[in-house]
């Protein structure tokens, strides 16, 4: 048995496992294990060198991979190589397409857990204004994030995408992303402080998410289901969240004793007087669903 | 009025309003301008309202001032709310305010009408405009248009816009001329028509190899029916959507539970639909475009109203229990998909797993099939179902729900797919 420490990144892990592949060492003869601290997400990986010979394997496996990498999961090293080994050493190339398969259910379920995160943080960065760059004129943002996995490097490219005409920074406690118009840059993870804590537009932004709500439809978990709690105390809106729900009885009762309005006639309008012609006109022609 | 008052109104009169998709847009992206903006995915919900419903757009409306009367709508000239209006500059500074905190994909933009149909779109795609042109703004703008509104107001609307749409309101012209006496279903559909044949056109002029580059068009147009407003059963309903979806080619159908307003009309019920309607209208909606379901088979002249407490897959099946079990390692794509509890994703994955292994109950297990739905319809490895015997009504008690209403979740685009480990390309270690 053989314990190989590795730092948490994919490049690390593909390095190792090739290394151990050349020499046929089967998965049930290796642990795997994260070296301690986060500095492993900056390690330098510079492996394309030290390729011996470098077995094929499928695409998705590799893109699969690089996603289950960022996983927090400690057995996903032990996982991807046992996989890997049978790709490779156990005539079992078509093992991707067994979904039914218990190493690829976890695998399956590591790779969705990571692209909830991605997508989670996608949606729920909040980037405040923090001042405009006097030279280029462009504005700062600064968002505070806390994703669930290792998962900034991946999801930076949306950012950059998205808003490429503002500089912006995302900062985690695991590592930080930048983008100041021309260079997507990497920094280590800081503290909750170091961010903003509001912004000028958050009272119009909550005005809007109060009009929004129809508190004839209340549906809490459904709400909670596809926006958990965790989140909530880095979304300038979830204050309301408690009083909202709390009132809606209330305003529902309201709107059913309310007395019904009668029917106004409709004002003297030129608009108005051609689409009565146009009514009569053309009856009811296409009815018939 | 200042700016915080004029979104509460215009936010508030813009809510029935169910649709939210932001996908199916182009791919665009800021990089390389000014601006911001990005599209082309599946669409994000930056946020959740205790209804349940995805915040992905900023859902507005111009002013909810109206010259028309529909009884269902908070903004009929009978209601006594508060009016108010934007100016175009309000909506565009909004729009980049909110998204630049990435708190919104784009904007839904929809407006009352005032003095007529065309001086209302004016209004409308002079925001879209400046926020395109002025602004080079790449995210999603859904406009709502107007079936009166000119040819040629309508097509400068899809220049600007990712998505159009016309409310449809009522599955037929008599619940029109009750509840919304000014809206008409035949002028409706042909606008419609119109912008499918707009959208169609400018997608085959994209596809010319050496054509120069059309001017852009709206991806895609939807709609929304009101449910319970009127007394339309839901082969009603959903015939009119079936048709809307083959005739106009619509991307989404919305179904929206009438729900009270704080400006009650004389001319509607006072007690709104339960939410569950909504919500089998939606399976229904489901089965239609993607199960291979004819309406007739989900709700018919002598069945027309879906059922309440089962699926509407689970009810066929149970209708048709004949033709069950299906074997889950010899049937085709069509007939799996027809089994309740099974969805498209898992058949796929059943379909391409069962070309290397013999599938047993421990595999679909894995896939998180509902065991207790499936069970008595398919066969596997080692099962064979040996409770079909029971009498219809015992099957039927078996999938109940339990007495407590559920609460339902619908309507929010899908999360996006993670990445795809079916794929068969090969690639280096
Ligand atoms: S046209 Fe009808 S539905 Fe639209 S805002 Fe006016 S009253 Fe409401």
């Amino acid at each position: 048995m053989r314990t190989v420490i590795i730092q948490p990144v994919f490049e690390e892990w593909r390095e190792r496992a090739r290394e151990l592949l050349a020499l046929h060492v089967p998965p049930g003869e290796v642990l795997w294990s994260d070296e301690p601290g986060e500095s492993g997400l900056f390690a330098s990986t510079d492996g394309s060198d030290r390729r011996g010979s470098v077995p094929k394997v499928p695409t998705a496996f590799l893109d699969i991979a690089r996603s289950v990498a960022v996983h927090r999961d400690p057995r996903r090293w032990g996982v991807l190589y046992r996989v890997l080994w049978r790709i490779t050493h156990g005539s079992e190339r078509h093992l991707l397409a067994v979904a039914t398969d218990a190493d690829m259910r976890q695998l399956t379920l590591w790779n969705k857990a990571v692209g909830r995160d991605i997508h989670k943080m996608h949606a729920f960065v909040r980037f405040r204004l923090v001042g405009k760059d006097e030279s280029t004129g462009r504005e700062q943002f600064v968002a505070w994030f806390e994703p669930e996995h290792r998962i900034v490097r991946l999801a930076a490219g949306f950012f950059e995408k998205r808003f490429a005409g503002m500089d912006w920074s995302i900062l985690t406690p695991d590592e930080c992303a930048h983008w100041n118009g021309s260079e997507l840059q990497f920094t280590p993870g800081v503290a909750r402080q170091a961010a903003p804590d509001e912004d000028a537009l958050d009272d119009l932004w909550r005005t809007y998410y109060r009009s929004i709500f129809n508190p004839a439809r209340l549906k809490v978990r459904a709400m909670q289901t596809e926006m958990p709690k965790k989140y909530w105390k880095n979304l300038p809106e979830a204050e309301l969240i408690a009083g909202l729900i709390a009132g809606s009885e209330e305003r529902v009762e309201r709107m059913l004793n309310t007395e019904e309005r009668p029917a106004r006639p409709a004002p003297k309008n030129a608009y108005l007087d051609s689409l009565r012609e146009m009514n009569e006109r053309e009856s009811s022609a296409a009815d018939e669903p | 009025m200042d700016l915080l008052q004029k979104l509460e109104i215009l936010a508030d009169a813009a809510k029935y309003d169910a649709s939210c998709a932001s996908s199916g847009a182009a791919r665009k992206d800021s990089r390389g301008s000014r601006g911001v903006g990005s599209t082309g995915g599946a669409g994000i919900c930056h946020s959740y309202a205790p209804d349940g419903r995805c915040i992905s757009l900023l859902k507005v409306l111009m002013t909810n001032a109206c010259l028309y009367d529909c009884h269902y709508c908070i903004n009929r000239r009978s209601s006594n709310v508060q009016r108010a209006r934007f100016t175009p500059d309000e909506v565009v500074r909004l729009t980049l305010d909110f998204y630049k905190r990435n708190y919104i994909e784009g904007l839904f933009l929809s407006s009352g009408i005032i003095r007529s149909a065309d001086e209302t779109m004016e209004m409308v795609i002079e925001v879209g405009r400046r926020l395109r042109e002025e602004h080079h703004f790449r995210g999603y703008i859904h406009l709502k248009t107007i079936p009166e509104a000119s040819p040629e107001l309508i097509e400068r609307a899809g220049r600007y816009a990712d998505r159009i749409s016309i409310n449809i309101e009522l599955p037929t012209q008599q619940g029109l001329t009750k509840l919304a006496p000014e809206k008409n279903l035949a002028r409706t559909q042909k606008a419609m028509g119109h912008i499918r044949g707009k959208i169609e056109e400018r997608h085959a002029e994209r596809r010319k190899p050496d054509a120069p580059k059309p001017p852009p068009f709206a991806t895609g147009q939807s709609t929304q029916m009101l449910v319970g407003a009127d007394d339309s059963t839901d082969a009603v309903i959903l015939r009119r959507a079936d048709s809307l979806y083959s005739d106009y080619r619509l991307r989404r159908v919305y179904y929206s539970g009438f729900s009270p307003i704080p400006e009650p009309s004389s001319l509607l019920p006072i007690k709104p639909p339960p939410l569950v309607r909504e919500h089998r209208l939606y399976q229904a909606d489901w089965l239609l475009r993607f199960y291979g379901f004819a309406v007739d088979e989900i709700a018919s002249d002598t069945a027309p109203n879906l059922d309440l407490q089962l699926d509407p897959k689970l009810a066929w099946a149970l209708r048709h229990r004949a033709i069950f079990p299906a074997d889950v390692n010899r049937a085709p794509r069509e007939m799996l998909l027809r089994v309740p509890g099974l969805g498209v994703r898992n058949v796929d994955r059943i379909l391409g797993a069962r070309r290397h292994t013999r599938l047993r109950l421990a595999d679909l297990l894995r896939l998180r099939i509902p065991m207790k739905k499936v069970l008595p319809f398919i066969i596997a490895g080692d099962h064979s179902p040996t409770r079909l015997g029971l009498d219809d009504e015992s099957l039927r008690a078996r999938f109940l729900p339990p007495p407590k209403q559920e609460e339902l979740d619908f309507g929010a685009p899908p999360p996006p797919m993670p990445v795809d480990i079916n794929s068969v390309r090969s690639g280096e270690l």
